[in-house]
């Protein structure tokens, strides 16, 4: 019984000097904020408007680029989800990360791209908790709560079984 | 006195295959992003963010050229990067000839961009070629197989805000 007993210690003992010595990676990443500061956003039309002037629907904001690839790629897959889902309360909006406004506007129309796009800045990525890198994604609920960050390549899989079950919560 | 010697024995062979587990989940857990895959061969020389993040705290330091979009500097870039812009536009290529222009071609010079994925970033080579076709012995790549905030903000690697 002894035996197990010192066993057991010397287990916990290098257990807990594993989990205190290893490196703590996630350390220096920015929080994500519960909510999306309130900040003015403008789209490509010239309607001003407000994360919060969604509150009641489920939220897809997602930073991208006219000129960046696998961005690009992408909203031809918002397009879809926002035309699937518009009418159970998913609402998209794009905003765009140092784009030419002609060359972002020709590429909205050719792709058909059917909710806000934004040409943003540094004030709007940290309303949202920063944005490091593109293409990067919000999940925000009907409650205004920021769910999840996708940072890289979306996995529609993923988000759409994510963002599901928040359409099927009750409308606040 | 043998029974003792027995048991500790055994204790000192559980307790080295624990240590044995805990350094693989360790090296696991170290395992991120694998090496530059897609830069060909005889172009650029590369440098992984711990490396150049070890340069920058030594007396010769590189000089540290940002070529992407202004919104990712502004909120983080690497600590004493220069804002160039994207060299992928006009306007951002004029600048780094500018900056370019003011430095001697031994200079040790680093270029990072981030802005997306390695393969996908349009301002990371167009940078390169440029200061390579100026004379710049001494230039490398910054290789963040993600985005800046993927491979070197999230890594706890040290960040600057402003400007």
């Amino acid at each position: 019984m002894r035996r197990i007993v010192i066993l057991c210690a010397v287990i916990l003992v290098i257990a807990a000097l594993y989990w205190g010595l290893r490196p703590h990676k996630q350390a220096a990443v920015a929080s994500l904020p519960a909510r999306a500061a309130d900040v003015t956003l403008t789209d490509l039309s010239g309607r001003q408007f407000k994360a919060s002037d969604y509150r009641g629907k489920v939220l897809l904001v997602n930073f991208w680029a006219a000129w960046c690839t696998p961005c690009q790629e992408e909203i031809p897959q918002f397009t879809a989800l926002q035309t699937r889902y518009g009418s159970q309360g998913l609402q998209i909006i794009g905003i765009s990360v140092e784009d030419v406004e002609s060359e972002l506007r020709a590429f909205c129309r050719k792709k058909n791209v059917n909710y806000p796009v934004v040409p943003g800045d540094a004030k709007i990525a940290d309303a949202f908790g920063g944005i490091l890198g593109l293409p990067t994604t919000l999940l925000i609920g009907r409650d205004g709560r920021i769910y999840k960050k996708y940072a890289g390549a979306t996995d529609f899989a993923t988000l759409e079984s994510d963002f599901l079950p928040l359409l099927k919560a009750p409308q606040q | 006195m043998l029974k003792a010697i027995h048991s500790l024995h055994k204790l000192a062979v559980a307790a080295g295959l624990v240590v044995v587990a805990a350094a693989s989940l360790a090296a696991f857990a170290q395992k991120e992003e694998g090496p530059a895959k897609n830069w060909a061969p005889g172009s650029p020389e590369l440098i992984e963010p711990e490396a150049l993040a070890k340069a920058l705290k030594g007396a010769h330091k590189p000089v540290v050229l940002y070529v992407g979009p202004q919104m990712i500097y502004q909120q983080s870039h690497v600590p004493g990067a220069e804002y160039i812009g994207a060299t992928a536009r006009p306007e951002g290529m004029e600048q780094l000839r500018k900056r370019a222009a003011s430095l001697k071609h031994e200079t040790p010079v680093v270029v990072y961009c981030g802005c997306c994925p390695w393969e996908h970033c349009p301002n990371i080579r167009p940078a390169y070629d440029e200061l390579r076709k100026e004379g710049f012995s001494n230039v490398k790549v910054l290789y963040l197989a993600g985005t800046f905030g993927t491979s070197w903000a999230n890594k706890g690697l040290p960040v600057e805000k402003g400007q």
